[in-house]
């Protein structure tokens, strides 16, 4: 009901970035270190994150995600542009955005020297909790992230995940209606990642939260996501459900070949297809349409090749086949 | 078909028009936009709170770090046993090591922890939570402060025991500590925030160390002109020269708490700075 009405009368946007630009400044060289270039970490870009919705950033490492979720969570000043924060202009008033959202970045050494019960605890007195207050809410996170066991653990004797689950818990003190999560998943088991994905699940049906998350991972991409903007080089170059973006190379097919030693190039049907394939070591991706996908695999199958051919693959495109076809580098994008 | 609740008629309306004034004045939800921020943090719970975060960090991270400053403390003013032949350089000596044990704490330590606080990104914590940056840095600076307790109590009183000084006007550290404290601990978080590089921090709250070291236990009479100018400007002197008084039979209180006066005139000072720093650090 409350989130129909609030859809209606607002949009339903919950972030609204207009032509956002950031650069960060050249720097000079000092002895031994090489003089770098001004660097623009954010070129232009636009979105609307709608109310309820997990909305993704993709993109690989230094595609400016990070700097375009700074600037949301009022950390860093946009050059120009615009950023609304359910209806708040944190580009003016940037002390806002700690009360409307949650952050969870990608560092933890304020936290990392307490333990994982205090660190929430201490995180939602912070958030303006009562002492009481904090003390049920730290108790209940807990135990929704099945963290019990480690409460008394400080978080810099946790494993690279059971920690990163630890600082996601503290996000979630405070109930705000906008969570904005920087790789929160990074070294987590598959358990821990359901425990996470559960726990945002909950505060959406629950309360109508908002998830504005930043990955470079394309398969959790493709299975949480609603809504995805992928980044490359400070811009989107597309906007849309996963689903929509993979209609946009839904007549193409990836195939997948992996050869046992080298491939066997005096093969013709081979040696044709080698200009059209990415080579990584004994391993070639190839991105047909679906008819030519059929002959290329009838080819590699018979004969000569199929003595060669270790193991090949057909697929269905992914998000990192949309990448690459809209023009992005898909180097720094993980498939775990 | 009747039973239309009063809170779908609020949706109803709040959705064909702007929120009309009236429509339905007790329904739960009705729109609010911009949407209501959330309380602040006040500057008190806040101190409290980030104040006993870091006493618990200190069981984790800090305690051998307090007994190197214990130790050293006392193993300086063994060492200047030998060489304090008088009743005045007794007491610049004891007066000089306990207030060393809060430089190092203090200052050092509280310097290299806001220094790897902002170079590891940990500022950002703090600063997407809406909490007034003088919660934070006060409520370190008290914890570090607080550190260093128990080593200046122990210095004190092997110092005493070591020189024949009179203990009873001890309870001066009592003043002496959270005094010192504020203006050494203000003057190390400052440093940590304001040092562009980690390493910078860490130099820093070195060498303060090392000039509250030479410039306290060292007895005034004997520094040159220009040590002499540097001893005044340093904050810890002031909480030696009270201490140092107090080992009088008949102390000039007067005295004493002109001294502390201007501990906690350097401690206002340097806190509010840390403040400002502190404020710089996070949004950059």
């Amino acid at each position: 009901m409350s989130t129909g009405t609030k859809q209606a009368e607002h949009g339903g946007t919950v972030c609204a970035v207009r032509d956002l630009i950031k650069t960060y400044p050249a720097t000079r060289g000092r002895r031994g270190a090489a003089r770098t270039p001004a660097v623009r970490a954010n070129d232009g870009i636009t979105l609307d994150v709608h109310r309820g919705e997990i909305f993704g950033l993709l993109g690989p490492n230094g595609a400016g995600k990070s700097t375009l979720v700074r600037q949301l969570t009022g950390l860093l000043r946009p050059d120009s542009g615009s950023v609304h924060v359910l209806g708040h202009d944190v580009a003016r008033h940037p002390e806002r955005a700690a009360r409307l959202l949650g952050y969870l970045g990608q560092e933890s050494t304020a936290l990392d020297e307490m333990t994982v019960a205090l660190a929430v605890e201490t995180t939602g007195r912070l958030r303006g909790l009562g002492p009481g207050e904090a003390r049920a809410e730290r108790d209940a996170v807990l135990a929704e992230l099945a963290l019990d066991a480690l409460a008394d653990r400080p978080l810099k004797k946790l494993s690279g995940g059971q920690r990163r689950l630890a600082c996601f818990a503290t996000v979630l003190t405070g109930d705000r209606p906008l969570l904005v999560l920087d790789e929160p998943t990074t070294g987590m088991d598959p358990v821990a990642r359901r425990a996470v994905w559960a726990a945002v699940d909950r505060r959406r049906a629950e309360r109508g939260a908002t998830v504005l998350l930043v990955t470079h991972n394309v398969l959790e991409a493709e299975t949480v996501l609603d809504r995805v903007a992928v980044i490359d080089r400070g811009k989107v170059i597309a906007c849309d459900t996963p689903g929509g973006l993979k209609e946009r190379v839904s007549d193409e097919v990836r195939l997948d070949l992996v050869w046992r030693d080298r491939p066997p190039l005096d093969v013709p049907e081979v040696a044709a297809l080698e200009s059209a394939a990415h080579v990584a070591g004994r391993r070639w991706t190839l991105r047909l349409p679906a008819d030519r996908a059929r002959a290329a695999v009838a080819d590699v199958t018979s004969g000569a090749a199929f003595a060669a051919l270790d193991d090949f693959t057909l697929a269905t495109p992914s998000l990192e086949d949309v990448y690459l076809a809209l023009g992005g580098r898909a180097e720094g994008l993980v498939k775990a | 078909m009747s039973g239309v609740s009063a809170q779908a008629v609020a949706g109803a309306a709040a959705a064909d028009g702007r929120a009309r004034p009236g429509a339905a004045p007790d329904a739960p939800d009705r729109e609010v936009w911009p949407a209501p921020l959330a309380p602040r943090a006040r500057l008190l719970p806040a101190l409290g709170a980030v104040y006993r975060a870091q006493l618990s960090r200190a069981r984790v991270a800090r305690i051998p770090l307090l007994f190197v400053a214990t130790f050293q403390s006392v193993g300086i003013m063994v060492l200047m046993r030998g060489v304090a032949d008088g009743p005045a350089e007794a007491r610049a000596v004891v007066a000089g090591s306990s207030v060393l044990v809060v430089a190092f704490v203090a200052l050092n330590l509280l310097a290299q922890y806001f220094g790897q606080l902002r170079a590891g990104g940990g500022l950002d914590h703090y600063a997407t939570l809406p909490v007034p940056p003088a919660a934070v840095v006060l409520g370190a600076a008290a914890a570090y402060a607080s550190f260093t307790v128990p080593g200046t109590v122990v210095t004190a009183v092997i110092g005493c025991l070591l020189f024949q000084l009179p203990m009873a006007h001890l309870w001066v550290l009592a003043a002496v500590l959270p005094l010192a404290g504020a203006a050494l601990a203000g003057l190390g978080a400052f440093l940590g925030l304001l040092a562009p590089r980690q390493e910078l921090a860490t130099l820093c709250g070195q060498l303060g160390m090392s000039a509250a070291l030479l410039l306290g236990v060292l007895p005034a009479e004997r520094l040159p002109a220009v040590l002499d100018l540097a001893r005044d400007l340093l904050p810890s002197t002031y909480g030696v020269e009270a201490l140092i008084r107090t080992f009088d039979a008949d102390p000039d209180w007067l005295a004493v708490a002109a001294d502390l006066g201007v501990c906690a005139g350097v401690g206002l000072l340097s806190l509010t700075a840390a403040t400002w720093a502190f404020r710089r650090a996070a949004t950059r």
